[in-house]
């Protein structure tokens, strides 16, 4: 049995510190370890990114990272999102609104690409291939993606950048 | 929990990586873990040590010279889509790159991963063998340099021995004159190649006077193809000399599976050489650093 590794990770902005296997993802830390469910879990090898989350504000698979690859860094999941009233953020409000989701089971890591997306952008528009584009990286069986690309396009305005 | 029990090491040195590797049985180098952890959770790779590249801060980042650029094998293929110094000076391996799977993966894998871990539909090596990189590796005996066609060994498999580890490539500058392309097939975007194809062309006035056709997806690595550059240096460029060299292309013996046999990638081999010459020549005339 191999030693178990001692980690402090930084989630949604509380710190966690736990001895885990090397041998566990950072998904599975997340909903094993301390109770986030949010994160989904879909393939568990890179295709579907319904496990997206951000490490250092970039959007990564959690099931390619390992718990101990993310020891001292930042990692925000959907759970860190919506206010702590419960009141959605500008991205869930906005897939709310165009139907951008139907079963819900990729929405997790929809919210975290547009999140990403969010951050990056510079104040600039985003063109609707541009969301595309990043948004293939997330699987979606429902919706067809044009409620979710709809929802993007709107929250990645000029006007509503940076209103969290 | 997908991957059987493994120790995790994370050095923060070249030299000390290359020891673990050296000392520890049935040992891998960890990159950024976007091919190696997917064949971990399915159990097709079994490490029992899994040596973590990601502290070791001399690896990462994109050096310019005078008519190089010295890229670290840990600099992600995201820092390489944004780099300006890459788009300017090697706009190839940025068009290369911009195929390469999704943001999310791209974030985390590195140019040295793709590399070492040869995917024969990976865009990188493509690139790679194009622009003719020289590898650095560094291994207990001290550090060599490689050529990109020394690479390759097989299916999977690079000429590195188990206890070195890819430090850096080193690529020279596209110049202003010249003409490129990177063009692939596949079924959806962002997925590995079926075919691939890259070019790198020099003109003499209207004649050819260098150029680079490789294609990947047709075999385990890159290949170059030394018939089609034969024909088509020291002539113009115009459709009899695409059909040319699509027809060689075409004709190139190939591998293949039972979604994308042979024949279909011959097919995408022939048509995407066309393409990438044409595209290739129209960028000759628009100059790539201007």
């Amino acid at each position: 049995m191999p030693e178990l590794y001692p980690v402090k990770i930084h989630v949604n902005g509380t710190t966690y510190e736990r001895r885990v296997e090397p041998r566990m993802h950072l998904a599975d830390f997340l909903r094993h370890e301390i109770d986030l469910t949010g994160t989904h879990i879909g393939c568990e090898h890179g295709v579907c990114g319904a496990c997206t989350v951000l490490v250092d504000g970039a959007s990564v698979r959690s099931c390619l990272m390992l718990a101990v690859q993310t020891d001292g860094r930042s990692v925000d999941t959907v759970e860190g999102v919506a206010a702590a009233d419960g009141t959605l953020n500008p991205v869930q409000a906005a897939l709310s609104k165009h139907h951008g989701l139907q079963c819900g089971f990729c929405t997790p890591g929809i919210i975290m690409t547009i999140t990403e997306m969010r951050k990056e952008s510079g104040g600039r528009q985003w063109t609707e291939d541009e969301v595309r584009a990043a948004l293939s990286g997330n699987l979606c069986r429902c919706t067809g993606y044009q409620g979710m690309v709809d929802a993007a396009l709107e929250v990645l305005t000029p006007l509503n950048l940076g209103r969290d | 929990m997908k991957p059987v029990p493994f120790d995790y090491h994370v050095p923060t040195s070249v030299a000390d990586a290359v020891e673990l590797l050296r000392t520890l049985p049935n040992a891998r180098a960890l990159a950024g873990g976007q091919s190696l952890i997917p064949m971990m959770n399915l159990r097709a790779a079994a490490p029992s040590h899994l040596i973590d590249l990601g502290k070791i801060p001399d690896l990462c980042g994109v050096h310019e010279t005078a008519s190089n650029l010295r890229i670290g094998a840990m600099t992600t293929q995201r820092s390489l889509e944004r780099s300006a110094v890459v788009r300017r000076h090697c706009p190839l391996l940025g068009e290369a790159v911009d195929h390469v799977g999704h943001q999310q993966t791209r974030n985390r894998g590195t140019i040295g991963g793709s590399l070492c871990h040869l995917d024969p539909g990976a865009e990188l090596p493509v690139a790679a063998a194009a622009l003719e990189m020289t590898f650095t590796v560094t291994g207990p005996g001290g550090s060599r340099t490689m050529s990109f066609d020394e690479f390759p060994a097989g299916y999977l498999t690079t000429t590195l021995e188990p206890d070195e580890i890819l430090t850096h490539i080193d690529v020279r500058k596209t110049l202003p004159h010249e003409g490129y392309a990177f063009l692939e097939f596949n079924q959806r975007p962002a997925d590995f190649a079926i075919v691939s194809v890259a070019v790198l062309l020099t003109l003499d006035g209207e004649q050819v006077s260098q150029v680079r056709v490789v294609l990947g997806g047709i075999d385990y690595a890159p290949i170059r193809l030394l018939e089609a550059e034969a024909t088509l240096t020291g002539n113009r460029l115009d459709d009899k000399a695409f059909e040319a060299a699509a027809a060689i292309a075409a004709a190139h013996p190939c591998e293949g599976d039972e979604v994308s046999p042979p024949e279909f990638r011959q097919h995408l081999a022939g048509v995407l050489v066309r393409r990438a010459l044409r595209k290739a020549l129209e960028r000759t005339k628009v100059s790539v650093n201007a």
